[in-house]
């Protein structure tokens, strides 16, 4: 034991014993991505306990949708994760046309596809720049900014809104495309696929963001289904696992006929790597660096999937529809829907009583879960690694609280 | 999976403990004791076929008493519904497990009812039932560190519960 302690580099000062001293990040720092606390108990440079305190940021969205009807609560749901707010807009819509057993139009499925990939692209690329300014690098962020601010330019130009859309909603979407957008989009895409590798150059393969991110903060596939981990932290422990692919028949119907693989681990590949960066020596399957990875593998395959989605909209001849009436009557019934948002399974329930306003409405936050493993990951950590093992986890304060 | 077969199942190893099922419904769900849901939790993860060994979500549902005008009209027993949405991560399939409280224990309104926590089966429930006591008021036996997470810790009354009324300030900050 000594031995192996002697060979880590990272521990320094193991024999020395200091005080303890109770170390408060937050609620303002930012690298806590939002209004996060965690109360740090430390001996010197290493952390021996974590504790996050979350709440700062309640804003009784669940209260709030009990007195709302259900396409009411739509721009509610923008603003829990207010970086995929498309995600979250039909996660809630899904979940109702669930209850309701209502099915969108063809051309209205397509569309939300090719709406919902596209903001997966915008809230990775957030995930990732954020990362890179956690660890201390500021130009990721700016890179990644300057491709995410064309989506949300298209997004505008949509919708008429940057950040919190309410596109998608029950029973389909507020309107059409714009005449010429699909040929931005297409140009945008065209642009911005070289630029990915810029990103590996600029981080995935950076000597200095290997080293804070491969072997620290690793979560086992165990732990990650026993604390109900989902989404790029989960496929990073190596669980292969992907709702688009796995989840209810409702939103799997969504991607009938779209291809793509789940960016998972696989006897030691990821999928279609021979073109990507190979896995750092350092790196263990569950840690940060892999968390990371799988985001970025995701941008490829949404960018994929939004071509796909692409083809299919403009094959569509028939009408988009119009969606629900604000006040359409939701059955007695409960009925409940996960979705594979960027930042993981984001599960909304609800429990109807016949009238326009649902008896309870539930919202399970992805981030919440996948914050709820941080002290497991964090014990014995330097105190460095904290921002570094938070930033992985990709969490979005709005989404925690709602 | 989630058929009659599955319970018969649980039905031998744990008699006694499911009172009602629906399978037919949107998503099929069983009711069981509230005193036997750990017992029932522990069987769910470790023996069924398949494992259910992720737990998603904890929810509480608050059915009020009706008021006095309507109570005719109104169909439900005044209670609290727990719901817990479960997962199995190899069969890739879902069940819902529900089980009925009191509103208050031992009808004393403010006495909030008795649980015992899953938190021992699935970590997931540790922050989800701190969640649910902390909006619904129930209190989870054996949690480990049951206390509010959103809201502050002198907060006073069980928000999601749907006769709460809103405090006219909280330390001096006008609250409505």
């Amino acid at each position: 034991m000594a031995q192996l302690i002697d060979d880590d580099p990272r521990i320094i000062e193991f024999d020395v014993r200091t005080d303890e001293m109770l170390v408060n990040m937050g609620p303002q720092h930012p690298s806590t991505h939002g209004v996060l606390r965690l109360v740090l108990r430390t001996d010197g440079e290493i952390v021996s306990q974590v504790e996050p305190h979350i709440g700062y940021l309640h804003r009784c969205a669940e209260k709030i949708g009990e007195n709302l009807s259900a396409r009411q609560w739509i721009p509610y749901t923008d603003r829990m994760d207010y970086l995929a707010a498309m995600n979250m807009n039909l996660g809630w819509a899904l979940a109702v046309e669930k209850l309701m057993k209502y099915e969108v139009s063809e051309k209205a499925r397509h569309l939300r596809v090719l709406i919902a990939e596209l903001c997966r692209i915008a809230s990775h690329l957030v995930g990732m720049g954020a990362y890179g300014l956690d660890l201390g690098t500021f130009s990721p962020f700016l890179y990644a900014f300057r491709e995410r601010e064309k989506i949300l330019d298209l997004f505008e130009e949509a919708c008429g809104a940057r950040l919190t859309y309410s596109y998608i909603t029950v029973g389909g979407l507020t309107a059409d495309l714009p005449p010429g957008w699909v040929d931005k989009c297409e140009a945008f895409l065209e642009q911005f696929e070289p630029v990915i590798q810029e990103y590996h150059a600029l981080l995935t393969t950076n000597a200095i963001f290997v080293k804070r991110t491969a072997g620290i903060g690793v979560l086992s596939r165990e732990m990650a289904i026993d604390y109900g981990c989902s989404g790029p932290v989960l496929r990073g422990s190596g669980v292969d696992q992907d709702m688009r692919r796995d989840g209810e028949s409702i939103y799997t119907a969504m991607y009938d006929g779209y291809a793509f693989e789940v960016a998972v681990q696989k006897d030691g590949h990821y999928p279609r790597d021979h073109t990507y960066p190979a896995v750092p020596a350092d790196a263990v399957l569950g840690d940060c660096w892999h968390r990371f990875f799988v985001r970025m593998l995701e941008v490829v395959q949404s960018m994929d999937l939004v071509r796909q989605a692409i083809d299919r909209y403009s094959a569509c001849k028939g009408p988009l529809g119009e969606p629900l009436k604000l006040a359409e009557k939701i059955p007695a019934g409960d009925a409940y829907l996960e979705t594979e948002c960027p930042k993981g399974q984001m599960g909304f329930y609800l429990v109807g009583d016949g009238s326009p306003i649902p008896w309870r409405v539930r919202a399970r936050s992805s981030s919440f879960s996948n914050l709820s493993v941080v002290h497991e990951l964090c014990r014995g950590c330097l105190i460095a690694d904290v921002p570094a093992i938070v930033g992985s986890l990709d969490i979005v304060m709005g989404e925690i609280d709602r | 999976m989630r058929g009659p077969a599955f319970l018969e199942k649980l039905e031998a190893a744990l008699p006694g403990a499911v009172t009602g099922r629906n399978l037919e419904a949107i998503d099929p769900w069983i009711e069981v004791t509230p005193e036997r849901i750990a017992e029932v939790s522990r069987w769910l993860k470790e023996s069924s076929d398949p494992r259910f060994d992720s737990l998603e979500c904890v929810t509480a549902v608050d059915w009020c008493e009706p008021d006095p005008k309507k109570a005719a009209k109104v169909a439900w027993q005044p209670r609290i519904e727990l719901v817990y949405h479960l997962w199995s991560t190899g069969a890739r399939v879902s069940l819902v497990v529900k089980t009925c409280l009191p509103r208050w224990k031992n009808d004393t309104p403010g006495e909030i009812p008795e649980i015992p926590s899953v938190a021992g089966v699935w970590r997931t429930a540790d922050w989800h039932e701190r969640e649910v006591y902390d909006m619904s008021g129930v209190n989870f036996i054996g949690h480990p560190d049951l206390r509010r997470i959103l809201c502050p810790e002198d907060w006073e009354g069980y928000p999601l519960r749907k006769d709460y009324e809103m405090p006219l300030d909280y330390h001096g900050i006008r609250a409505r």
